[in-house]
């Protein structure tokens, strides 16, 4: 399955997870690494950086192309995945467990602006893929 | 194999040695080497074997057609090449005396004057060594006239989204923000989104025309009156200047700076990464940041101008005169063409665009914009292709090599999916766009009829597919000699 039901998602091919704890973790979805193809290098934002949404935070490179990845909600970054440096690959394996940072979210009602599950299916589906 | 790789030891060259050792008397000796050099040692029938070996693996433009959109690989005429390697060119040293080069600063100054007259711009400046330094010196000449007004709330550069990376990393590089505006369904600027990005802490545009969508802004007259009524200049890249080449002048659709590519619209060489040479075209506002050095005529002598001539320059940003030999071949090109010769230029570049465009799409290929006349590229695109077969752009592209052509540009503008960008350029006849057609449908059916051909492809070729993720992944540029 390309998409997951327990996630929240952006226009721009992001998803994001509440943590049990207060916290967000931020990737990028299956349908992103599959248009961008072999990650070779990911670019993840400084920890204690102040993010505002949509703002620049991080890259991933391809073989194909870099793509900024935007902030999905406003917030402290409190970590960043020290996998993605040496193995960007972890990507393309699953793209739902290869998560780029963890914010701690400013104010968490941003959440309810973000996709769910239809509504990001709905964009890929006007993308015609 | 590398030359290295044919390396025995004690094997030489003796006709092509030195006939006398160089005289290295009085070199201190913490400055003499311990042990020789590693050198490859060859016979000369093994280097003459090696590097015309090499030679026949190139793909180049001296042997096949290259429709590679956006790179502009057009024929590269005999007469540049031996012309600008006159001795009198070649020996010529970069720091001799005005009074003994005015042969070559004649010709600079005559190319300036040309390309200030293609342009319509006030003042040109050569030395600018490839695209990215041109736009990396226009954004520069933007951000000092902004200052030297103390206009300093200006922030962002606007880029369309169809550019090339260049520009917002030139942008970045310049200290300033991008701000990306989007591209309508028919391949011009969103104007609504212009309008609402535009404002005091706007310091420019930087526009591709025609774009990488291959097709000219028709909109591109008010966009230039929507950027200069806040305030902001505007940045024309000149990456496909071929297209409208002695029909339009970026200089009347009101642009204040451009970059020329002469290593694509005039046909100086550009494989394997180079030299290139960007010259910057610049307004009457502009001229008083120009870099230096320029090429000024006073009192029938030609002279550098430098910074006491033009005090509030950004600089100099290349050794010398930048590409010199570069710069005369493109001269002596637009010597050879005239004025009118660059009209016919823009007129069969324009003309091959569209009859291999409406070619492929008699032959089944997906055209991504069908309703715009192409300016001198267009894109197909295979998203229906990939879906119904499973055969790529990239399978497509590799397949092309066995057919004896360079692939297009694939995968570029990231906006269409599964697309190649083709430009044939003005220098190609209908024979070579027919047989390229043919191949193209060839390629077509193989897909439907044996995609395990094509997603293998190439299969003639001196390697198969290099591993460009790995690659990618484990930068590794130099060779080391194995440890016996």
């Amino acid at each position: 399955m390309s998409i997951q039901n327990n996630l929240k998602y952006t226009k721009s091919h992001e998803w994001v997870r509440l943590e049990d704890d207060g916290t967000a973790t931020i990737g990028i979805t299956q349908h992103a690494q599959e248009l961008l193809g072999d990650m070779v290098f990911v670019e993840t934002p400084n920890v204690g950086r102040k993010l505002k949404r949509g703002e620049e935070c991080a890259v991933v490179e391809s073989v194909k192309a870099a793509s900024d990845v935007y902030a999905p909600i406003s917030g402290e970054v409190i970590a960043v995945n020290p996998e993605l440096e040496s193995t960007p690959e972890k990507i393309n394996q699953d793209a739902y467990s290869a998560w780029l940072f963890k914010l701690k979210p400013e104010n968490a009602g941003e959440l309810n602006n973000l996709l769910d599950y239809a509504g990001y299916q709905k964009i890929l589906e006007a993308d015609g893929d | 194999m590398l030359i290295f790789e044919h390396s025995r030891p004690g094997r030489r060259n003796y006709s092509q040695s030195p006939a006398t050792s160089a005289e290295i008397a009085g070199i201190p000796e913490n400055l003499m080497r311990k042990a020789p050099p590693l050198l490859p040692e060859v016979s000369e029938m093994d280097a003459v074997r090696h590097y015309t070996r090499l030679s026949q693996k190139n793909f180049s433009i001296d042997t096949q057609f290259y429709p590679l959109g956006s790179c502009t690989m057009k024929y590269n005429p005999r007469a540049c090449n031996s012309l600008a390697m006159l001795t009198q060119f070649l020996a010529r040293h970069p720091r001799a005396p005005e009074s003994t080069g005015q042969g070559f600063l004649a010709c600079m100054y005559e190319l300036q004057e040309i390309l200030k007259d293609v342009t319509g711009m006030a003042g040109v400046c050569l030395t600018p060594m490839a695209g990215a330094q041109g736009e990396l010196i226009g954004i520069s000449m933007i951000r000092a006239y902004h200052e030297s007004r103390g206009d300093s709330a200006r922030t962002e550069i606007i880029v369309p989204d169809a550019a090339h990376g260049t520009n917002p990393a030139t942008a970045v590089m310049c200290g300033y923000k991008v701000v990306e505006i989007p591209t309508d369904k028919d391949g011009d600027v969103d104007m609504e989104a212009l309008k609402a990005a535009v404002g005091p802490q706007t310091a420019g545009l930087m526009l591709t025309n025609p774009s990488t969508l291959g097709v000219f802004e028709k909109n591109v007259a008010e966009m230039s009156k929507i950027v200069h009524e806040v305030g902001g200049l505007l940045y024309y890249d000149g990456a496909n200047l071929n297209a409208i080449l002695g029909k339009v002048k970026p200089g009347d659709m009101g642009f204040d700076v451009i970059h020329i590519n002469l290593h694509k619209t005039f046909s100086t060489p550009h494989g394997g990464g180079g030299p290139g040479s960007a010259p910057v075209g610049v307004a009457p506002r502009l001229l008083p940041f120009m870099p230096v050095p320029v090429v000024a005529l006073e009192n029938g002598l030609y002279r550098w101008l430098t910074e006491k001539e033009i005090p509030q320059s950004i600089g100099r940003l290349s050794a010398h005169m930048g590409n010199a030999g570069v710069l005369l071949r493109a001269y002596i090109y637009v010597r050879l063409l005239g004025a009118e010769g660059m009209h016919r230029v823009a007129e069969f570049a324009a003309l091959n665009a569209n009859y291999l465009m409406a070619e492929l799409s008699k032959a089944g290929f997906e055209i991504a914009y069908p309703n715009r006349r192409a300016s001198h590229e267009f894109i197909v695109t295979l998203k229906d292709l990939k879906e119904s077969t499973g055969v790529t752009a990239m399978n497509v592209a590799k397949r092309l090599l066995d057919k004896g052509y360079h692939a297009p540009t694939i995968y570029f503008p990231l906006l269409v999916p599964e697309c190649m960008l083709i430009e044939p350029a003005e220098t190609e006849s209908k024979e070579t766009l027919d047989a390229f057609v043919a191949a193209m449908k060839e390629i077509l059916e193989e897909a439907h009829s044996q995609p395990d051909l094509v997603k293998n492809a190439p299969h003639t070729t001196p390697v198969r597919r290099l591993d460009d993720v790995k690659a990618a992944r484990e930068l590794d540029l130099v060779w080391k000699q194995h440890s016996a």
